[in-house]
This record gives C-alpha cells, structure tokens and sequence, in this order.
C-alpha cells in the first residue's frame, strides 16, 4: 500500500464525510421535511448551484473511462468530449427561469411532481416516469459504483470487496442524513477537487512528456491518425461524433438528475452566477482530462486496459501526495454522482410513488422515517448489486443516459414551452423514446452511423407533437403556460 | 402572458442561439482545418490547429459568449409568485 497517495485521499474522505455530516443538520430544522430533503429548500446559491450541476454530471466516465478512449483514440476522443461544453449553459438556459417558476407555482419536488400538476394528474405519465427513473438511475447507480470500488481498488490494492465497502461508507452516511443539502455542499468540495485534480493532472503530463510539441511528435511518428479528428483507425466520422452533441450536450436537459437541480436555485442571480462558473469549470475539466489521456500515451506506452490509463498516469508523472489528489478527484466525481442519483432514485420512490398513491396521508414524521429508510435500503442493496460486477462501465452508464433523455426531453421542455402540449403527448414520447431506444441499442445500435440515442430523441418528438395535436381537441388545456 | 414567461422564452432561445454557434464553430474548425493529410497540418502552442481552434478557442469562446450574454441579456425576475399575480 502507497502511504503516500494514501493519505491525501483519506484526508479527502474525512472531510467530505464532516461537511456532509455537518450540512445535515439543518436537515431536521427546516419546517418542511420533504422539500428539504430531497431539494435542500431551493435555496441554492449560484457556486453551489453550478458545482452541484457540473459535480453530477461529471462522473466516471469523464474521469477514467473517457481519457481511456482518448487514449486509444487519440485527439478525435478529445473532440468528441468537447461536446459537453454545452452542458454548462444549455440546461440552465432552456428550463431556465420558467422551469423554476412553474416547479415553485406547482409545489414541484421531484421532476415527476412538475411533470404530474403540467399533465393533469396524469396516473400513467406518473407511474411510468417515476419507473424510468427508478431502473435506468439504479442501474447507472450500479455501474459509478462499480468504477469508485474499482478504482478504490486500483489506488490501495485492497480487495474488490472492501473497496466497495470503504465507498458505501464514505457515500452512504451523508446522503441518508443529509438528503439534497448535504450532497449539493459536499458536490461544491469534490467539484473543486474535480477542478484542482485536473489542472494538476494536465500540467504535470505536459511536462512529463517534455512538452505539447514533443508529445505530438511523438504521438505522430506512433500513428499520425491519432492527430486527427477521425480517430486512431479513422473509424470517427464527422456524423458519429456530432451525434454525440445529443447525449452529452444538448439532451443532458433531459435527465432527471440534472433537471432537479435546475429547480433548486433561490433566485435569477444565482441562476445567472451558474452559468458562468458553470461553462468554465466544465470545459476545463472535459478539455483537460481527456487531453491528457491523449497526452498519456507517449509516456505510457501500451496499456491494454482503457480505465487504468488515468491513475497509472497520476502515479507515474506525479509525486505520492500530489497523485492522492488527483486520484481524489476522479472519487469526487463518482461520489457526487452516486450521491445525486441514490437521492433521486429515493426520491422517486418515496414522493412520486408512496407520497402520490400509497399513502398520501401520511404525516410529516412518516415521511421523515419512509424517505430515510428508502434511501438506506437502495443504498444498501446498490451496493450488494455493486459486488457481482457487470462489465462495460461506460456502456451500462450510457444506456441510463440515453433512455431517460428519450423519455423526458420532449415532455419537459415542450411542456414548459408549447402550450398544447397535453399527457397523451408526454405518455407517447415516454413510451417511444425508451422503447425504441432499448430497442434499438439491443437490436440495430448505431443506426445510420449515428450514437443509438439521435433516432428515440427524434421518434419522441413526433409522438409527443403527434399526439398532443391529435388528442387536443379532445383534452381542453387549462394550465396557463403560454 | 405573465411577463416573467416572455423573459424565460427569450433566454431559452438564447440557450438555443448559443448551442448552434458553439456546433458550428466545434464542427466547423475540426472538420475544415483537420480533414487534410496530417503531413500539411499547422501545429499552434504544439497542437494541431484544427484541434486548437475548435477545442481550445471554441471553449474559450464559449465561456465569453456565456459572460456576456449573463451581463447584458439575461433579466433578474422574482421566481415566487408575486401577490397580484392573475
């Protein structure tokens, strides 16, 4: 065991376990149980509000599974990562304002509670969003925690098994104490981890490599495709990257993780404060991460597995503690993505389902012990699920992505904007976009040389406009949104 | 119309307006400058000039696009509902 990562990395944990710890306090002061714990009682500042955002968004993916395809793949990977610029103003920009209003107008805590007072009350659209979330969240859930075990493994060399452990444990107590206050709080720590880890990292690669020049030149005489946009084999067409510009740019507005924050924030000026710290902060760290997976190869040459290629790299080009921290980081990412999406998943259960159908009665006690149970017990069994682990990291946490933006695009952001938008519209695009997206990524993935997610994104905005206008005659519209 | 939803329809069109610069610029210079043989390529701070055009000043673009559309397009409303509300 290296001590001397070690350290840095254990400091790293004990304080996002006090700050998470301590954040929760104001937990229990705060006269509404429900929309404290599962939004922190939208009193997001603008930092916070961005790091929260960015925090959940960048995950293992964009610490170890990215710069390991940009390994292999060279500059192009770099590119196709450049996308997610977009992240940081889109889904700020498009729910904006109006997504805030209408979430405080409807009493809206959860993604489904908005979707439920916009469609009528819809039992379907309820039972069927709150569904999506429960099962492509938990599985996406499964696969972070499989990358934090297994990185926690790769760093410490303890076994599988009790990685996952030390993981759960550092994760789980502030979440199921806390609720949405202590995740966003510890999301700000671990986003400037994220930040710091970065800049470190990119910087000591340069130098490591005796300079960008150097390193190209290298690289060039290696393969010189790995200097292009088309990847190392030239396999990356122009259509299939900008494709990506759907999943990780523009579509992120659908997913519910993310979405629910856009309706946390106290008021238009921290709103405008997240878009700035927002976009910068995300387009360093997609820009520097996967650059340096590039940037790895001459110093690192041949490594087979793509996801050990980031902390191999922050061991060899850094010193012991300066690597603890890098290594912090791609663990920040994981823990503020698992911990949003325990939280979401839970909240899913306990408002959408239990609250809206099984026992709308119950008191404000009730609800206290249901919401912390639930998210103990997902919490737990996410981890037993964790043990037995599933290959394809990135594949598995893509598949969540791309069917929950199929699903909730179109009904969240028409529905904010189009005003006869109605429930068939919402029912029809949920429907649509996650069955032909499974169907698709099982069957025919790749179609026409696009990302799987392009065709369900395309198809549910034909079943919702299709829909709402075929039944609008029937269904008279009495929300006022336009 | 609640005059807070004409603000709120504005900025998502900015939103919209910003994402397809950012596209075409991010396609535009990848594909423009980095479709020729790698032998005639221009090298910038060490980088591919396709790569440093789109990657790197398209982010930097981005972020002052973004600053500036916050200073002096973007409107502070209340997100309570206010009490004359109808």
């Amino acid at each position: 065991m290296n001590w001397g990562v070690m350290i840095p990395l254990i400091i790293f944990l004990a304080i996002v376990f006090v700050v998470g710890f301590w954040s929760s306090k104001t937990v229990y002061a705060k006269s509404n149980f429900m929309q404290e714990y599962f939004l922190g009682s939208r009193e997001l500042g603008g930092l916070i509000l961005a790091m929260t955002m960015i925090a959940t968004y960048g995950s293992a993916s964009s610490f170890v599974g990215g710069p390991g395809v940009a390994y292999t793949e060279g500059l192009g990977w770099v590119l196709l990562s450049m996308a997610q610029v977009a992240t940081g103003y889109f889904v700020l920009l498009i729910l904006g304002k109006k997504f805030a209003i209408m979430a405080r107008r409807y009493n809206a805590v959860t993604l489904v509670d908005y979707m439920k007072v916009r469609y009528d009350n819809s039992k379907a659209v309820v039972i069927l969003s709150a569904l999506s979330i429960i099962i492509f969240l938990f599985a996406a859930m499964t696969a972070q925690w499989v990358g934090g075990a297994r990185l926690i493994e790769a760093i410490t060399g303890l076994s599988y098994t009790t990685a996952l452990f030390v993981f759960a444990a550092a994760v789980l107590v502030y979440v199921i104490i806390g609720g949405f206050r202590a995740i966003a709080v510890t999301d700000m720590i671990q986003g400037l981890i994220m930040f710091a880890g970065t800049l470190i990292l990119l910087v000591a690669t340069v130098i490591a490599g005796g300079g960008m020049q150097n390193i190209m030149t290298e690289l060039a005489q290696e393969n010189e495709m790995l200097l292009t946009p088309f990847g190392h084999d030239g396999s990356l067409t122009p259509l299939y990257v900008s494709s990506f510009w759907i999943l990780v740019g523009v579509g992120v507005v659908g997913l519910p993780q993310i979405a629910v924050r856009a309706m946390s924030y106290k008021d238009s000026r921290a709103m405008h404060r997240a878009l700035i710290v927002g976009t910068i902060v995300v387009a360093f760290m997609m820009f520097g991460m996967h650059l340096a997976g590039v940037l790895a190869r001459p110093i690192l040459p041949g490594i087979d597995e793509p996801d050990t290629v980031m902390p191999t790299l922050a061991m060899t080009v850094l010193p012991a503690w300066l690597a603890g921290i890098v290594l912090a980081a791609p663990m920040a990412a994981i823990m503020s993505t698992v911990d949003a999406l325990l939280l979401m998943v839970s909240s899913a259960v306990v408002k959408d389902v239990y609250y809206n159908y099984v026992n709308p009665k119950a008191t404000e006690k009730k609800i206290k012990q249901v919401s912390i149970g639930v998210t103990s017990v997902l919490g737990i069994s996410v981890v037993f699920f964790a043990l037995s682990p599933p290959d394809l990291l990135i594949w598995l946490n893509l598949f969540a992505f791309g069917g929950l933006e199929s699903a909730f695009v179109w009904p969240l952001v028409l529905g904010l904007y189009w005003a006869r938008g109605n429930k068939y519209g919402a029912l029809a695009s949920i429907i649509l976009g996650v069955g032909s997206y499974i169907a698709i990524s099982v069957f025919a993935p790749e179609p026409f040389g696009m990302h799987s997610v392009v065709l369900p994104v395309v198809l549910s905005l034909i079943g919702y406009v299709l829909a709402s206008l075929l039944t609008s005659s029937k269904q008279s519209h009495t929300m006022e949104t336009s | 119309m609640d005059w807070r939803f004409k603000v709120a329809n504005r900025e998502a069109w900015i939103g919209v307006a910003l994402a397809a610069i950012n596209f075409l610029w991010w396609y535009g210079f990848a594909y423009g400058l980095g479709s020729g043989p790698v032998s005639e390529y221009q090298f910038i701070f060490g980088m591919p000039a396709w790569f440093f055009y789109s990657c790197v000043v398209g982010s930097l673009l981005m972020i002052i696009l973004v600053i500036i559309v916050v200073k002096f397009f973007l409107t502070e409303v209340p997100l309570d509902e206010e009490e004359d509300h109808s």
